[in-house]
């Protein structure tokens, strides 16, 4: 099935954020954003712009009737400065004027005194100085010390990896409305209604059931509009409910590129053992990660690194310990992959380096140490493993010695260009690693013309989970598509949702979906036996035609929900559904915080421009574990995208912050993310269709965030390249791989 | 008043003529299926078409519209995505639905825009045609595949077109509306207007000011100069080609002299912005702004353009060569405008190369850019221009090093010796696009690179393993 939102997308008539009609006497809202990463306010001059054109009102924190408070895991955010900023962009004033323009002249004219402060931009400086978000956590499995004395081959070494900004090509933007009796109704392009509307709940000191949060659909989220959509939000709810007037902002891609968080740094140091057979029997971590100026979502993040310290591999002994440092950048936060791929990327620094050191291909250490299904991960939770089935048909697909061969031969007589390749092997747990939040409602309605209204909590962001949740409610009720619409995502209409993160939506969704369906149709299949006088048993809708005992009855969808309705049952049912079977001890760090676990294995090759520095991907094939995929064509599209989003990471995607936390590739001249041209030739996909049973919906395995972490592969094979034309390259496992760091790769030394 | 088409409307606005037509569709129209994803013309999300009567028949072609002030858009069909929707999907938007080319949603009405000029034009369709026709547009969910086999797709369904008009064939095939019919009709009745010259703000394609200054332009008082036919057209008079200032990119690109004398134009070109970009962007645009990194600036210093420089009252030329006193200073007066460039095609036995390299190769701005001109006389260098970008504060004609090849036979030797020559006439700084180290290795390679591309008995090895 097609995505259903397609007809209305290419005809630009799908409706975003800043495409909802005005009200008359809507307002503009801006940010006056910190022009400094550190320091104490000793002054804020406001006297000029509040005479400044078309000027409204001008909010500071002294204007918030609640808490000056938006922190989510914890309360170390104020939505607006009070006697300190702590980074460039750092929300001061939020000015209200009757235009864009009137907004943007008067942001201009505010003055702000600031008594500078040191400025932290490194994580290892903030560890140093006990500038830490969270206290640290360790995971631990074994005995390290033991195991790395028994070790033939000890290596160590660091390795780093940039942030990302996510660039979801829709900015951040929020519009808010009025309501009688003091409540808001604010439409925001969020992927945490209920986020929304908690903090603003706080902050405008009213209960939460007077803020309705309306979302459409996001252009583009990524993990970007988790957290980081509720401040915009908030402004102007805010704005709004001081103002009794619509207020609305939708953000300049400067201004979201300068005040919004991104991937979190990391740097991590790492000491890895092998026994004689190459088997990995001790790895001990420590990752500092750049938290930025408060926590966010950020100690949630550093958790889920630590569960995907060992990636795809058993390791009997890990001791993996993670700081969560901050510092004056805007505090980081979710990014398709959560804290994953930063954790993966170490351990494959780690195996590319012994490998390197043994004198073989990275391969061969990947291959002998993929988790089986028994084995037990170092938070506890045993796996039921396809890491080798992945790796094995990827292997069948291709004859590796042969192109192992011909890469070696090309890269022999060619000087000016290398070819490399590797393979990355991928396992991502599926589920909030925050257990309560694994929960999810639907409130389904059916009409008595027989269509069907569905609300849920996910948030339609592109990745296609409105088309899942019609499909669900059409499989079960064996009707097409055509009867059913989905609404936007209301907090009316649907409470205390979870974000739609953590690739888990159309999971939780899904399976409230379906537990309100059932509901529905086990009351409507009572109703057609008792008017057709048989069992409910016997009765089964096919196809909208109502069948006893295989046989069609003369009886629609329609006509059974109409006598329905005459029998005075209820059409209307709201599913709850709780993933079963999760728990996680965080004292003791261990638990099974995963529904199931997705694995793949790709294989990437790329030709690296030895004149020149440059480099393409030449093709990337892949074996993906979908479960049974319940779309092909949409789970491909993620599989796709989020495999060029992670190359964009490794690759060309270069945050570059200056020694004063001023952002310096703060638009998209400066900042690059994938073109048409830059993405690999060729992406090949196969689908690993496993009939195991899971918690999937309709055993249809999570797709959003594990192919982002194909991408890391890219990183490794431009590596191999440089090290074909120069072996003694000294080139970092220091992501990303920019054409800056190949050319200097390919032509230093040693000594360098 | 600004006068135009904007899909199947007349307009007659007396709107800020500075203001962007994003907004002007968006904002005034309340037209909202063109987005905004940038504002500086990298995503595409706003992109439309722009079409021109040449003659009896209307040439589309796309445009970001952030980057496009309404006063450019006088006497112009503007096309948004409303003006193509027909009840029924067209071929790309087909092309999209069915290849699952859409996600979010948030940047394809740009992408269909794109490809729907595409449909429009008489470029041969092929698959590469297709997909340089979205090149300026950038997508965040698909990864590009499934954009990839719509636009293949489309480009396939082209193939019947053969030589008919494409308009008709495009009216005939549901591509677009019937109302393009009579759109040359309704441009022939809107007046040229004729700019004073007396402004201060001069404005072409806008694709640079529109960045630099998209929040204070609107309301100044601007002379449009990229429709002004007196500053448009490219001729050849013997062996020297000159061209009008507001010669655009595309322009040049599909211009047969260009073509002729130039055999890896189309790959130099690619390396410029995107296509809607070099849609816009003019010639005396890159080399007024003066970006030190500005490509065609690079290019054309290598030639040894010259400039004809007009105030209203007279006319002088100064070689391009001088015409950067420093970082952003120029030769000229505020009233001059570049109203001609010309400089002498290369002769068969004569050598050009141009060289770009950025963190993404296409739609990004260079780390560091180099040309290089070399006339030769038998085995020996006669004449040599070589410039590059990126090394210094303006966009550098290296004198010396260009000097030191007179009367040299090229080798190995001697292209690490001009090497050292060349470190010696720059400067870089370190910033978003690299380091010092990085430029001034980067610059050293494309100088190798240069060579390399114009002489086959280099030894290549030799070259790189220094």
């Amino acid at each position: 099935m097609k995505n259903i939102d397609s007809y209305t997308h290419t005809r630009g008539e799908s409706v975003y954020l800043d495409d909802i009609p005005t009200l008359t006497g809507t307002l503009y809202g801006m940010v006056f954003g910190s022009p400094l990463a550190h320091g104490k306010i000793i002054h804020l001059d406001i006297s000029e712009a509040m005479v400044s054109e078309g000027i409204v009102r001008i909010l500071t924190y002294k204007d918030i009737p609640g808490k000056n408070q938006i922190g989510g895991i914890v309360p170390d955010e104020p939505l607006m400065a009070e006697d300190e900023v702590h980074y460039n962009g750092m929300p001061v004033a939020f000015v209200v004027a009757t235009s864009v323009e009137a907004a943007a002249a008067a942001v201009k004219k505010i003055k702000i005194e600031i008594d500078p402060l040191p400025v932290i931009t490194n994580p290892r400086v903030a560890k140093a100085n006990g500038s830490l978000i969270v206290p640290p956590r360790t995971f631990k499995i074994g005995d390290i010390n033991k195991a790395f004395a028994e070790c033939k081959y000890v290596i160590e070494g660091t390795a780093e990896t940039n942030g990302q900004e996510h660039l979801y090509i829709e900015t951040q933007g929020a519009y808010a409305l009025p309501a009688e009796n003091g409540a808001i109704k604010v439409y925001s392009s969020t992927q945490g209604p209920t986020a929304v509307q908690r903090h603003m709940a706080d902050v405008l000191g009213i209960p939460m059931h007077r803020i309705e949060v309306d979302v459409t659909r996001l252009g583009g989220g990524f993990g970007g509009k988790e957290d980081q959509a509720t401040p915009w939000a908030i402004f102007c709810g805010l704005a709004s409910f001081l103002l009794k007037k619509p207020v609305k902002y939708s953000l300049h891609r400067m201004e979201d590129m300068r005040m919004t968080g991104k991937r979190n740094p990391y740097t991590s140091d790492y000491k890895i053992g092998l026994d004689q057979h190459l088997n990995i029997i001790a790895y001990e971590v420590e990752f500092y990660q750049n938290a930025g100026a408060s926590a966010d979502l950020s100690p949630a993040v550093l958790e889920r690194t630590l569960f995907h310290t060992t990636n795809s591999y058993f390791i009997p002994n890990v001791t993996a310990t993670a700081y969560s440092c901050r510092t004056n950048l805007p505090p980081n936060t979710a990014f398709r992959g959560f804290g994953g791929p930063q954790g993966m990327f170490v351990i494959e620094s780690a195996i590319a380096k012994a490998a390197e050191h043994l004198g073989i291909s990275a391969s061969v250490i990947q291959q002998k140490n993929l988790v089986k299904t028994g084995d037990e991960f170092p938070y506890g939770q045993i796996i039921e493993s396809e890491a080798k089935v992945c790796w094995d048909k990827l292997h069948d697909l291709n004859d590796i010695k042969k192109l192992e061969i011909e890469i070696a031969d090309f890269n022999k007589k060619n000087i000016l260009y290398k070819k490399g390749i590797s393979f990355m092997p991928i396992c991502f747990g599926i589920s909030f690693t925050k257990t309560p939040m694994n929960q999810a409602r639907a409130l389904v309605h059916i009409y008595t013309d027989g269509s069907i209204n569905i609300s849920t909590g996910a948030v339609e962001m592109g990745q296609g989970v409105n088309t899942k949740m019609i499909q669900v409610a059409a499989s079960i009720f064996s009707i097409s598509p055509d009867w059913i619409k989905l609404n936007s995502t209301n907090t009316y209409r649907i409470a205390n949702t979870s974000p739609s993160a953590a690739s888990a939506t159309a999971d939780l969704n899904g399976r409230a979906v379906q537990v309100a369906c059932e509901a529905l149709l086990e009351r409507l299949k009572t109703i057609a036996a008792e008017s057709l006088q048989c069992s409910v048993t016997d009765v089964e809708i096919k196809e909208e035609i109502i069948f006893i005992n295989g046989q069609s009855a003369d009886m629609s969808w329609k006509d059974l929900v109409m006598a329905g309705y005459l029998k005075r049952i209820s059409l209307s049912e709201h599913g709850h559904y709780a993933t079963p079977g999760l728990h996680f001890d965080m004292s003791k760090e261990k638990g099974h915080p995963f529904a199931y676990h997705v694995f793949g294995t790709a294989l990437t090759s790329v030709t690296v421009d030895c004149l020149r520095g440059t480099y393409e991907v030449d093709a990337v094939q892949l074996v993906h574990d979908f479960g049974t995929s319940m779309n092909p064509m949409i789970d491909k599209g993620q599989i796709e995208g989020g495999l060029v989003q992670g190359i964009g990471w490794m690759t060309m995607e270069e945050i570059v912050f200056d020694e004063q936390g001023r952002l310096r590739s703060n638009a998209l001249s400066t900042y690059k993310v994938p073109d048409i041209y830059s993405v690999p030739k060729n992406i090949d996909i196969h689908f690993l269709d496993t009939q195991n049973d899971n918690l999937a919906i309709f055993k249809s395995k999570a797709v959003g965030e594990p192919p982002l972490m194909y991408g890391i592969g890219t990183f490794f094979a431009i590596r191999n390249a440089i090290k074909a034309f120069n072996p003694d390259s000294n080139i970092e496992y220091a992501a990303p791989m920019t054409p800056e760091k190949v050319l200097l790769g390919l032509y230093n030394t040693k000594n360098d | 008043m600004t006068q135009f088409i904007l899909n199947n409307t007349e307009i007659k606005t007396s709107l800020p003529k500075g203001l962007t037509m994003l907004d002007f569709v968006r904002y005034h129209q309340h037209l909202m299926g063109t987005k905004i994803g940038c504002r500086e013309g990298d995503c595409g999300a706003c992109t439309m078409l722009v079409g021109t009567l040449e003659g009896e028949v209307v040439k589309y072609h796309s445009v970001t519209s952030c980057l496009m002030p309404l006063g450019n858009a006088h006497g112009k069909h503007i096309v948004t995505i409303e003006g193509i929707n027909l009840e029924k999907l067209n071929i790309v938007q087909q092309a999209f639905s069915d290849n699952a080319a859409t996600q979010c949603g948030f940047c394809t009405p740009g992408f269909i825009m794109s490809l729907t000029g595409f449909c429009l034009d008489d470029k041969i369709p092929t698959n590469e045609n297709a997909i340089d026709a979205v090149n300026g547009n950038i997508c965040r969910c698909t990864g590009y595949k499934s954009i990839e086999k719509a636009a293949v797709s489309v480009s396939y369904q082209l193939q019947e077109r053969a030589h008919a008009n494409p308009i008709e064939f495009a009216v005939k095939n549901n591509i677009v509306p019937e109302y393009f019919l009579n759109i040359p009709s309704m441009l022939k009745n809107i007046q040229p207007v004729v700019y004073s010259g007396s402004e201060i703000k001069k404005v072409g394609g806008g694709t640079d000011l529109y960045v630099q200054q998209h929040d204070t332009i609107t309301h100044e008082k601007i002379d449009f100069l990229l429709n002004q036919s007196q500053l448009k057209g490219i001729q050849q008079n013997g062996n020297i080609c000159t061209m009008g200032g507001a010669t655009t990119v595309s322009e040049i690109s599909d211009s047969p002299v260009f073509n002729e004398y130039f055999k890896d134009l189309n790959k130099y070109i690619k390396l410029v912005s995107s296509t809607p970009i070099r849609n816009m962007a003019t010639v005396a645009g890159n080399f007024t702004n003066a970006s030190p990194i500005g490509d065609l600036t690079i290019l054309f210093l290598a030639l040894d353009a010259q400039l004809q420089l007009n105030d209203g009252n007279s006319t002088r030329n100064i070689p391009l060569r001088s015409f950067y006193k420093g970082y952003k200073q120029l030769n000229k007066n505020e009233k001059e405008i570049i109203e001609k460039i010309s400089f002498e095609l290369p002769s068969a036995s004569d050598l050009f190369n141009f060289e770009k390299v950025c963190k993404r190769t296409h739609l990004d701005i260079a780390s560091v850019n180099s040309a290089l001109s070399i006339k030769m006389n038998g085995a020996v260098i006669e004449k040599a221009g070589i410039s590059a970008g990126g090394v210094g504060p303006i966009p550098m004609y290296l004198s010396k090093s260009s000097e030191f090849l007179f009367e040299k036979t090229v080798s190995e030797k001697l292209i690490f010796e001009l090497i050292e020559v060349v470190q010696s006439e720059i400067s870089p700084i370190s910033d978003a696009r690299g380091t010092v180290k990085y430029k001034r290795l980067l610059l050293s390679q494309l100088i190798k690179a240069h060579f390399i591309q114009s002489f086959s008995h280099i030894d290549v090895n030799k070259l790189l393993k220094n």
